[in-house]
C-alpha cells in the first residue's frame, strides 16, 4: 500500500491497475491449479476403487435393479395380502416413531445445554468451552449403531437401548448446530439484561432463547426426520420397532417379499409424512421472521 | 416523459405501505424523497428497482412499464436502475474491485462469474471509477476492511459500473458520520451534474434535502403530501410532512457541521 499512496496522483492509477491485474493473474493461476488437482484426484480415486472392487461399477450397474424388481413383482402378485401385513406391522411402526420422538426430545434438550456451554460469549465457564465442544464431538462421532450394540449387550434387546443411543448422538449433533445458531445471536439484549443484574440462566432465558428457539425448533424437526430413519435401522440389530420386522422379512428372502414390501411401504409413507410436516412447519417458522 | 410513476400502490397485509403514488420526471433531476420512518419511501424505491413487487399501478420509464417486466427483462431493467442502500450491501469478504465489477453481472454468464473471469477492460474501468471517487488506493482490500463512508463510495462505484440511467439511493447517508455523509452526497450530486443521470434519494435530514435536491417529494403514511422545490420546503410544510407539532425544530437534531446561528440566518 505504501508505494501506491507514496507515488504521485498521475502514476497512482497506473500502479493500482498493474498491482490489481497481477493479483488477478495470481488468483487465476491458483484456482486453475486447484481445478486440475481436483480433477486428477477424482479420476485417480475412481480408478483405484474400480481396481479394488471385485465386480466393478460398470459390470454391476445392470444388476442394481434385480432386488427391487424381484421384491416388487412378488409383492404385486400377492397385493391382496398387503393391507393385512400393514395392519400387523403398524404397532412396530408406532414403536419406531416413539423411539425417534423421545430421543429427539431428550437429545435436543441435552444439546441445548451443551450448546450454551460451548458458545463463546454465552458460556458461564469460558475456560471449559473446549471440554464441552469435545464432549459433543464425541457424542456425535460414535455411530448410533455402536452405542446401541453396546447397550443391547448390557440391557438386552428392546426400544430403550435404541432410544438412549439415538439420544446421545442427537445431543452431540444438536450441541454443534445449536451452538452455531447461538453464535449468530445478537448479544446486545444479553448485555442489556446483564446491566440490570440478571443471573446467567435469566440472561439466557430472556435474552437468547427468544432469538434462537425458532431455529432450534427447525433443527429439531430436521433431526426428527433423521431419527425416524435411524431408529428403523437400529431395529436391524435387535432394538425393536419396524426395522426388526424388516430384517425378519428380508432374511426369509423370496417367498416373504410381500411382507418386506409392506414394511418398506410403511417406512416410506412415514418418512414422507414426517418430512412434509417438518418442512412446512419450518418454512412457516423461518418465513414468519421476515422484517 | 423520462420516468412516470402512476397510481402505484403496495399493500402489506392490511397496511398500505405505498398508497396511490403518482409523480413524473421529464428530464434527469436530483429528486429527494423525505418523510418519517415507515412513510413508504423505501418501499417506493424498491418497487422502482423491482426488488419489491407493486400491488397496483404502473411505472413507465421511457415509455416501458417496468412493473410488467419479467425474468431477464426485469433484470435488464435493474441493471439500468442502480440501487444504493443504507447499509451499503456489499459482499464483505470480496475485494473492492470485485465488488465494483459486480455492477456488470447482468452482462456476465454464471460460469464466468464462478471463475471470476472479468474482462481486463472492465477491471480498468472499475479502477478508474474508484479513482474518480477518490478511493483507488483501497482497490485490493476486502470491502469489510473499509470505513462506512468508503464502503458507501464503493457501493456508488458499483452503481456507476452499471452505467445506469437512474440511481436510486435509499437513505445513503443514514449510517454515516457528518463528514462522510457530505462526501457521499457531494459524490451523488457530482454524478448527477457531470453524467446527467437521474438520482432519486430517500433522505432523512431536511437540510440535506434542501442543499442537494432540485425537487423534493414529501411522503406521509404512504401518500405524497408535498411535491415542490427545496425553497418551498418551509418549516411549516416540514411539520406537515412529519406530522409534528409546533415544538418540532429540525435544528435540534441537525447533522450539519456549521454552528446554529449561521444556519438560522441561512434559512430565515
Amino acid at each position: 500500500m505504501a508505494e501506491i499512496t507514496g507515488s504521485g496522483p498521475a502514476g497512482g492509477v497506473g500502479n493500482v491497475r498493474a498491482d490489481y491485474l497481477a493479483l488477478v493473474r495470481r488468483r487465476r493461476i491458483y484456482s486453475g491449479l486447484l481445478l486440475v488437482v481436483f480433477v486428477l484426484l477424482f479420476v485417480g480415486g475412481f480408478r483405484i476403487v474400480e481396481d479394488r472392487n471385485a465386480g466393478g461399477l460398470l459390470n454391476g450397474l445392470p444388476q442394481i435393479l434385480d432386488y427391487p424388481a424381484g421384491l416388487l413383482s412378488e409383492a404385486w402378485a400377492r397385493r391382496d395380502r398387503l393391507p393385512g401385513h400393514i395392519a400387523t406391522h403398524f404397532r412396530a411402526l408406532l414403536e419406531t416413531v416413539n423411539i425417534a420422538l423421545v430421543s429427539t426430545l431428550l437429545g435436543s434438550l441435552a444439546g441445548t445445554v451443551l450448546a450454551l456451554f460451548s458458545t463463546r460469549g454465552l458460556a458461564p465457564w469460558p475456560r471449559l468451552i473446549p471440554l464441552f465442544r469435545r464432549l459433543s464431538d464425541l457424542f456425535r462421532a460414535v455411530p448410533e449403531i455402536v452405542i446401541a450394540l453396546v447397550l443391547i449387550f448390557v440391557l438386552g434387546g428392546g426400544p430403550v437401548p435404541a432410544m438412549i443411543a439415538i439420544a446421545i448422538h442427537t445431543a452431540g449433533a444438536q450441541g454443534k448446530l445449536f451452538s452455531e445458531v447461538n453464535e449468530n445471536a445478537d448479544l446486545r439484549p444479553v448485555e442489556g439484561l446483564a446491566s440490570v443484574g440478571a443471573a446467567w440462566s435469566q440472561r439466557m432465558w430472556l435474552g437468547i432463547f427468544p432469538q434462537v428457539l425458532p431455529n432450534y425448533f427447525s433443527y429439531g424437526l430436521l433431526r426428527l426426520e433423521v431419527n425416524v430413519r435411524a431408529s428403523a435401522i437400529l431395529g436391524f440389530v435387535g432394538a425393536g420397532g419396524i426395522g426388526y420386522e424388516l430384517r425378519n422379512a428380508m432374511t426369509w428372502g423370496p417367498g416373504r417379499f410381500d411382507e418386506a414390501a409392506s414394511v418398506f411401504l410403511l417406512l416410506f409413507v412415514t418418512i414422507v409424512v414426517v418430512d412434509q410436516i417438518s418442512s412446512s412447519t419450518r418454512a412457516h417458522l423461518t418465513g414468519g421472521r421476515r422484517p | 416523459m423520462l420516468l412516470s410513476v402512476e397510481n402505484v400502490t403496495r399493500v402489506f397485509g392490511t397496511n398500505r405501505a405505498v398508497d396511490n403514488v403518482s409523480f413524473a420526471l421529464d428530464r434527469p433531476v436530483f429528486l429527494g424523497i423525505i418523510g418519517r420512518s415507515g412513510a413508504g419511501k423505501s418501499t417506493l424505491l424498491r418497487m422502482i428497482n423491482r426488488l419489491t413487487d407493486a400491488s397496483a399501478g404502473r411505472i413507465l420509464f421511457e415509455g416501458t412499464d417496468v412493473l410488467a417486466l419479467k425474468g431477464a427483462a426485469a433484470r435488464a431493467w435493474q441493471s439500468q436502475c442502480a440501487m444504493i442502500f443504507q447499509q451499503f450491501n456489499l459482499v464483505p469478504r470480496l475485494d473492492v474491485v470485485s465488488n465494483v465489477l459486480h455492477g456488470t453481472l447482468n452482462r456476465r454468464s454464471t460460469l464466468a462469474t464462478v471463475f471470476s473471469l472479468w474482462p481486463r477492460a472492465d477491471i480498468h474501468r472499475a479502477i478508474d471509477i474508484l479513482e474518480r471517487l477518490g478511493i483507488a488506493e483501497q482497490a485490493p482490500k476486502r470491502a469489510e476492511a473499509l470505513s462506512g463512508g468508503q464502503q458507501q463510495r464503493v457501493a456508488i462505484a458499483r452503481a456507476l459500473m452499471q452505467d445506469p440511467k437512474v440511481i436510486l439511493a435509499d437513505e445513503p447517508i443514514a449510517s454515516l458520520d457528518p463528514m462522510n455523509a457530505q462526501v457521499v452526497m457531494d459524490t451523488l450530486r457530482r454524478i448527477h451534474d457531470e453524467d446527467g443521470r437521474t438520482v432519486i434519494a430517500n433522505l432523512h435530514t431536511l437540510d440535506t434535502a434542501r442543499r442537494y435536491c432540485d425537487r423534493v417529494i414529501g411522503m406521509r403514511a404512504g401518500r405524497i403530501v408535498f411535491d415542490g422545490t427545496p425553497e418551498q420546503l418551509t418549516t411549516g410544510v416540514a411539520r406537515d410532512i412529519y406530522g409534528a407539532d409546533a415544538s418540532f425544530s429540525e435544528h435540534a437534531t441537525s447533522t450539519a457541521i456549521e454552528d446554529l446561528p449561521d444556519r438560522a440566518a441561512a434559512y430565515a
